[in-house]
């Protein structure tokens, strides 16, 4: 079960920074980041990839799912 | 790696048209000043008074023009806010005093450099420091705190703003003031003005190129994505200065256009507007792009903008070719002094709320 982390609404570079701060304190798990602006998408995936994790997204109605694994 | 040659590119444009308007018209090294223009603006408003520095620039009109139009094409055009808008508001007028008393934006920043200002080291410099001090706070957790989904018409009031101006830059209403000399006065043509600005709000709206964020990402995640879209401002302005505006270039401290020599405040300034554009996420540039995406945070922070420059030039904190002035010293450590603190509240309040969540669980 992936943990959830809601960086819905949060000014740059929010989202990536909670991203970083869950990967470095459990670093095999898996997570699901909540964004709501496609920027977001763009800046934790590429944070993500670039630290080596695997990222899908997944579309809802009014926001976004990240989901991170190694 | 293929992201960052389009960056590049993006960038690029960006700094080519940089040399273009100046090339038309523009003051010299400031084919783009956010900062700057928007000085013009609240000054042409009848915000401030400085006969020189008056005039609608139509530039920050297409920048918005052109973010709306990516944002609504791209999916992205959505009404969103609420989040701290009177702490973004003070620190935009922050931001912009440092701006002023530097003399540029961190856009006209890099265009200065680009085109031999070596002053504007100093300003990176400062930059760079400012943005050091703000990534600290956010490694501490500080946080404006959620943004959320607000009412339609508060997107459209940005837009409609900048349709206004446009009206009044084309009316001409006799309430309006228009430079007649001075940097006020000098302008690329409107229709082309207004295009290279639209063409440059739809490239930064897709490219979400940002000069604070740029820096940031490389110093706080080795993310190095932004820079590579500041160093094609850099690289292809300077390119285009060399073709354009050779007759200008000049590499050297003295005699560089609406810029001044002195080292300690050209740093100092930009320490200020580099934290206050890490507190608010991004760069006035950038700020100006996401109000055009229907984000009323950045809309007030435009508007803080605005009242920052008109307060400046009210207050004699604006600096001059001449030097800097006691009031802006003042104003720059009154700045920084304020801005530090309100990083501080606002990390320790975040951490108190983290701590009564982690009780109640």
């Amino acid at each position: 079960m992936a943990k959830t982390i809601d960086a819905r609404g949060r000014s740059c570079p929010e989202p990536v920074i909670m991203t970083k701060n869950a990967l470095d304190e459990s670093p095999e798990e898996s997570f699901d980041i909540l964004v709501d602006v496609e920027v977001a998408v763009e800046n934790v995936t590429r944070f993500a990839k670039n630290s080596g994790y695997k990222v899908d997204v997944e579309e809802d109605k009014s926001y976004f799912i990240l989901h991170i694994q190694k | 790696m293929k992201e960052n040659k389009k960056i590049f590119i993006y960038g690029g444009i960006i700094g080519l048209i940089g040399a273009i308007l100046m090339k038309l018209g523009n003051p010299g090294n400031m084919g783009i000043c956010v900062a700057c223009f928007y000085r013009d603006i609240a000054g042409a408003l009848g915000l401030h008074r400085a006969e020189v520095v008056q005039y609608i620039r139509p530039e920050i009109i297409g920048f918005i023009f052109g973010g709306v139009l990516a944002a609504i094409l791209g999916g992205e055009f959505k009404s969103r806010g609420g989040s701290s808008p009177i702490i973004r508001f003070v620190l935009a007028i922050f931001l912009m005093f440092g701006a002023l008393v530097f003399l540029g934006c961190p856009l006209r920043m890099i265009l200065r450099l680009a085109n031999g200002d070596l002053n504007a080291i100093f300003g990176l410099l400062g930059y760079l420091l400012g943005i050091y001090i703000g990534i600290h706070f956010l490694k501490k957790g500080y946080s404006l705190g959620q943004s959320t989904k607000q009412t339609k018409v508060s997107s459209y009031i940005i837009p409609t703003f900048s349709i206004l101006l446009l009206l009044l830059l084309l009316i001409k209403p006799s309430f309006i003031f228009f430079s007649t000399e001075g940097p006020g006065s000098m302008k690329a043509p409107v229709l082309i003005a207004l295009s290279l600005g639209l063409i440059s709000g739809f490239i930064l709206q897709r490219s979400r190129i940002c000069t604070a964020g740029g820096f940031r990402d490389a110093i706080l995640i080795k993310d190095y994505h932004f820079l590579w879209g500041i160093l094609g401002i850099f690289i292809f302005n300077l390119i285009g200065n060399l073709v354009l505006n050779f007759d200008s270039f000049q590499i050297s401290f003295a005699n560089q256009p609406v810029a001044h020599t002195n080292h300690l405040w050209n740093f100092l300034g930009m320490v200020l507007t580099g934290i206050c554009s890490i507190l608010l996420g991004g760069c006035p540039l950038r700020q100006t792009i996401l109000a055009s995406e229907g984000d009323s945070d950045a809309g007030i922070t435009i508007l803080g903008l605005i009242v920052g420059a008109a307060f400046a030039h009210n207050f004699q904190i604006a600096s001059s070719p001449e030097g800097v002035t006691p009031n802006g010293k003042l104003a720059v450590i009154i700045g920084l002094i304020v801005v530090i603190l309100i990083g501080n509240s606002v990390v320790k309040n975040v951490l108190k709320e983290r701590r009564k969540k982690e009780e109640v669980m």
